[in-house]
């Protein structure tokens, strides 16, 4: 077991007592799966997120990777944030060398590195422009490629297509699954997209909100990994089934508030 | 489920917000009416100058005529103790200013980022902070004497802690998931201190020390009227003794056009440090 979720359970204090955001979370993810995390907005998604990349603690359970107890932030984790984390006064080529300069590597050297990132997630043109100079999905694809540079054992990705249009999100998507195919690093991802989860995902847990717990754990087999699998009776069936829970517990939710 | 509400009634004459060149909120305006605005602040104060002092009989003892302040001002430079006054006050505001930021900008980068740092340090400065520097100058005079000391001092007083203070605010602001980032990145805390948050607060330290030495400026003065033997401040208490309101206005203009001087430059200094930053501010 590559990532492994024990029991886990976050509470926050809030001027209005304890409010109980995970509950019980269990999770074992071998290495080279590519995991989706779908839930409701507000079901803990980002919190859970935040214990992977050992940003936070969690009030009781444990997060294992490689056997080893996480205990803070590190870069075996490559992590993308649910918002724009550019440096604002660092060019596109010199966000996406950052973490290979944190790590003292020559300059030569990062600078290939992060060209070839930057390639890939098809950004060379704009290597020397400012983040305020970019769009939305550009920033989002500059923080890919800066966490790809450092070839993370795991991609943690908060919503990373959360704010693109569909067009780049399934070129995105493409690229996700070329990348995922050609290194064997595996992919955590949230979204609240569950075409996108089903899509690239062969293995979606859903939240259910209020406490956040894992209320279903879905194995996708799907034929191939083109866009007409869209269309595949199958993928219509998972979708279905997703859709149902997400809105029956979204229900429950509002009920409890 | 809640009802829907009961529809309310919505006056039909609302309409679309009407344009305007001179009441833009926030935005900018045409360049032309901004260069003939700016203009017009400087310009028509000195009109009014102009006319009340040609056309209103004002004994120029007590309001001196524009013209005869440009004599003062000519006089004075042709001695030279215009210069020597200049450079005196100049060096004392150089050297207290500079040395109370370059204390002031570590500290105040160590409390914004340490709570540890901000919870020793922050109740004694902001305590500090509100005893006006002037209040000091019975016990700098005592402690330091009459020389330049007391004067450098008192301009460090006053402008240490409110720099260290604004600039420690700054550091707040830098986004947390900025720095939550850089540990993702394998950045160590000291990594995070030195390329992350200094570069981010750049333009706040520099937007804090443009402000504080207006406030250096102003201590100048008050230190020179005490006792000094040059200085512009020194200069505008003579001129006051001897009733030569002339020369009390030369004073004046020289510190305020010195102030601004500054005041542009730092602006400069922040624009082109900090072109990154242009969409922020
Ligand atoms: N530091 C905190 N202190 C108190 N409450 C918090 C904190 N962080 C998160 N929460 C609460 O935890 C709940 C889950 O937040 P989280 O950000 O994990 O949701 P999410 O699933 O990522 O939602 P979204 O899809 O909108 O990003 C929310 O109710 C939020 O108010
Ligand atoms: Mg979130």
């Amino acid at each position: 077991m590559f990532l492994e979720i024990e029991n886990l359970d976050k509470t926050f204090e809030t001027r209005s007592g304890k409010l109980v955001v995970l509950k019980n979370i269990q999770m074992g993810i071998e290495q080279g799966e590519f995991i989706a995390v779908v839930g409701a907005s507000g079901s803990g998604k980002s919190t859970l997120l935040r214990q992977i990349a050992g940003l936070d603690r969690p009030t009781r359970g444990t997060v294992r990777i490689a056997g080893q107890p996480v205990m803070g932030p590190g870069p075996d984790r490559g992590m993308v944030f649910q918002h724009y984390t550019l440096y604002p006064w660092m060019t596109v080529q010199k966000n996406a060398e950052f973490g290979l300069k944190l790590q003292g590597v020559s300059q030569k050297a990062r600078r290939e590195q992060a060209s070839y990132y930057l390639e890939v997630v098809r950004l060379t043109q704009f290597a020397q422009a400012l983040p305020k100079e970019l769009s939305g999905g550009m920033k989002q694809r500059v923080a890919i490629a800066r966490a790809l540079a450092l070839e993370p054992k795991i991609l943690l990705l908060d919503e990373p297509f959360g704010s693109l249009d569909i067009h780049t999100k399934e070129s995105m998507h493409e690229f996700m699954i070329d990348l995922w195919e050609r290194t064997h690093m595996t992919f955590f991802m949230i979204t609240h997209d569950v075409e996108e989860a089903i899509f690239l995902a062969n293995r979606i847990y859903a939240l259910g909100s209020r406490p956040g717990t894992v209320r279903k754990e879905m194995h996708i087999h799907l034929p191939d990994r083109s866009h007409q699998v869209k269309r595949h009776s199958r993928f219509h069936d998972y979708r279905d089934e997703l859709m149902d829970l997400l809105r029956q517990h979204g229900q429950e939710a509002m009920m409890v508030a | 489920m809640r009802q829907t509400p009961s529809p309310i009634h919505i006056p039909s004459n609302s309409k679309s917000l009407s344009p305007t060149v001179f009441w833009k909120l926030v935005e900018e305006i045409p360049r032309p009416l901004h260069i003939a605005l700016t203009v017009t602040s400087i310009a028509l104060p000195l009109l009014l100058w102009w006319l009340v002092t040609r056309f209103g009989q004002i004994d120029p003892k007590f309001l001196p005529a524009p013209m005869q302040v440009v004599e003062a001002f000519g006089r004075l430079w042709g001695t030279g103790e215009l210069l020597q006054d200049a450079i005196a006050s100049l060096w004392r505001v150089g050297v207290g200013f500079f040395l109370a930021s370059l204390l002031a900008i570590p500290v105040g980068i160590l409390m914004g980022s340490f709570a540890s740092i901000r919870a020793l340090l922050e109740p004694l400065f902001g305590l500090m902070r509100y005893m006006p520097a002037p209040a000091f100058i019975p016990l700098l005079i005592l402690y330091l004497g009459i020389g330049e000391e007391p004067k450098i001092m008192l301009i460090f007083i006053g402008v240490f802690f409110f720099n260290a203070l604004m600039v420690m605010d700054t550091v707040k602001f830098v986004p947390k998931e900025l720095i939550e980032a850089t540990y993702m990145l394998g950045g160590s805390r000291w990594a995070v201190l030195t390329q992350v948050i200094l570069p981010n607060v750049i333009p706040g330290i520099l937007d804090a020390c443009r402000i504080n030495l207006a406030a250096a400026w102003q201590l100048v003065i008050v230190s020179e009227l005490i006792a000094a033997n040059e200085g512009l401040g020194r200069r505008i208490s003579v001129a006051g003794r001897f009733l030569r309101t002339d020369e009390i206005f030369v004073g004046l203009i020289v510190i305020g056009v010195f102030g601004l001087f500054f005041d542009l430059l730092f602006q400069y200094l922040l624009r082109v440090s900090c072109r990154w930053a242009s969409q922020v501010r």
